[in-house]
């Protein structure tokens, strides 16, 4: 999933200042999986915005919708009737999904009201994990599971580096070295040989070669 | 006048190698950095110059080196792979080979969160294996990552870095050997302060035939006070520092500390050169370089051979 977390309450509020009619806009998915931009979220800020405005004594209206997808034609469409009310969006959504918003409704201004993170899992009750960068070419066959990407703090391809010490990374003792686990899992499954060759330099134009990526499915389209 | 590494030279030549280290500043003021290197003069026969070690930022390693060079010294250009991309790290290996250097280290580098740019990217487009295979590949085949060819190969004796003192242990070695079959001609190690752990390390590089293929230097430092011996143990990532060095260093009264902290260096040397293997030493004195003649003259190391490259 794509991850993310809400920005400061402030900055959110200095964004959308200069709007009267706003319409909190959360999404369904990743960031509903994240706590961060779901139906519950959404609400939860609306109302925290519509109290600090009241607060202030100003007069502007915010209310709230979920969509399942904002970043799906198909589901910001569902929007086409109510958007009409409003002088500003405030996505909960990721980038991609402020961005499919504003290029469906290119007329009102689309501001986020996330930081966009990673790709990631959810590890545990409230811990999401970054675990994948989107590369174009996935290695993790190599490495026995563990992407050295997203996963060292140097993304090394010949690991580990000399500063691995008891399985903890250098960076930060919180993180567990990318490397030990890799080596772990390829010993467990007798494929350590994998990574006794030189693992080349990585293709990076697979991941920004041609400017912004796309994919073009013809079987896909109608 | 041929213009070859001298550190190559000695080590060809059999003899046991001294290398030195010393910081660039944090300015543009040329004569610090000379100074610094002219207290190392006749003590070591090479110095190394870091590459905005611990992601501080300071004046380019490669114009330090070029200083150097012009002072008559040979300079070890390193290179961290933290700063530049492929792009970068091919371009200033010519460059360097033009200005007459003649050693470089590759490196992955400190990450930049150590640092006073906390905020840089971090680039990591090659790892220190292979951006020592490229340079290998430039200098042996005279062409660059994807097969252009170069007018003039750089010609550069290939260093790469080694902690013995990291884990995985078992898997160490398999690095190094790694790092040897990427083109690595010599290796420096991390510093030296737990002998028992090091002396294994070797005599696996030596089971695996690694002694035979590349040159090895065995890191020291010299430790200024207790507080220093102390710290390394805790802070500094991948420093093996035991508990018995701790207790020696605080055993010695506070005036005392740097003469023991240089005793335990030359000891160590003097332990290093009876491990089959063992190349040379590589003596890190950063901020102290005035210490290293004295350690080299008390473990046996003066003087430095002549040099026959030029
Ligand atoms: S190798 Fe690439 S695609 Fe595979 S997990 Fe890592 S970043 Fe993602
Ligand atoms: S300690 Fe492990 S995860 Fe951290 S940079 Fe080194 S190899 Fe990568």
């Amino acid at each position: 999933m794509i991850t993310g977390e809400q920005k400061p309450i402030d900055e959110i509020r200095e964004m959308i200042a200069p709007y009267k009619r706003i319409l909190a806009l959360g999404c369904g998915s990743c960031v509903a999986e994240c706590a961060s931009g779901g139906e519950k979220e959404t609400a939860m800020l609306a109302s925290l915005l519509r109290m600090a405005a009241k607060i202030k004594g100003e007069d502007v209206i915010i209310e709230e919708q979920t969509i399942d997808r904002q970043c799906v034609k198909e589901f910001v469409i569902q929007l086409d009737e109510t958007i009409g009310r409003y002088d500003a969006v405030l996505s909960l959504g990721c980038g991609a999904g402020v961005q499919a918003v504003s290029a469906m409704f290119p007329e009102i201004p689309v501001i986020p009201a996330l930081n966009t993170e990673f790709l990631g899992e959810t590890k545990d009750q409230g811990i999401w994990v970054e675990s994948c960068l989107g590369c174009g070419d996935c290695m993790l066959y190599h490495f026995g599971g563990i992407c050295p990407l997203a996963r060292c703090s140097k993304q090394i391809l010949n690991g580990p580096c000399g500063g691995s010490i008891d399985g903890k990374c250098e960076v930060n003792p919180d993180i567990e070295c990318a490397w030990q686990l890799i080596i772990d899992r390829l010993s467990k499954f007798g494929n350590l040989d994998r990574i006794e060759n030189i693992y080349p330099p990585k293709d990076w134009s697979k991941k920004q070669g041609g400017g912004p990526r796309k994919i073009v499915r013809e079987d896909q389209q109608k | 006048m041929k213009n070859i590494s001298r550190l190559k030279d000695v080590l060809e030549r059999g003899e046991f190698a001294v290398t030195g280290e010393c910081g660039p500043p944090k300015g543009a003021d040329p004569e610090i950095i000379l100074e610094k290197a002219e207290l190392l003069r006749g003590n070591v026969d090479a110095l190394n110059v870091t590459d905005n070690q611990t992601a501080i930022v300071r004046m380019s390693s490669m114009v330090a080196c070029g200083l150097l060079k012009t002072a008559g010294l040979d300079p070890v250009l390193q290179m961290v792979v933290r700063d530049r991309n492929r792009i970068a790290l091919q371009s200033d290996i010519l460059g360097a080979s033009a200005l007459g250097i003649r050693n470089v280290l590759c490196l992955s580098g400190d990450h930049q969160i150590f640092g006073n740019q906390p905020e840089a990217l971090g680039v990591f487009d090659l790892d220190s294996i292979q951006f020592v295979q490229t340079v290998k590949t430039m200098r042996d085949e005279g062409t660059i990552l994807g097969g252009d060819v170069l007018n003039k190969p750089p010609e550069v004796f290939i260093g790469a870095a080694a902690n013995p003192f990291a884990d995985p242990m078992d898997f160490r070695v398999i690095r190094l050997a790694k790092k040897i079959k990427a083109g690595a001609d010599f290796i420096q190690t991390q510093c030296i302060y737990n002998l028992e752990r090091f002396e294994s390390w070797m005599a696996m590089a030596r089971e695996r035939g690694l002694t035979e293929k590349t040159f090895i230097l065995g890191g020291v430092t010299p430790i200024k006070s207790a507080g220093m011996a102390k710290y390394m143990k805790n802070k500094v990532p991948g420093m093996d520092v035991p508990d018995e060095i701790i207790k020696r260093m605080e055993g010695v009264p506070k005036d005392k500390q740097r003469e023991e902290g240089i005793r335990i260096c030359v000891e160590t040397i003097q332990r290093l050169k009876e491990i089959p293997g063992v190349k040379g030493v590589h003596i890190m004195a950063i901020e102290w370089e005035e210490a290293v003649g004295e350690i080299a003259e008390r473990a046996g190391l003066l003087p430095r051979p002549v040099f026959n490259g030029k």
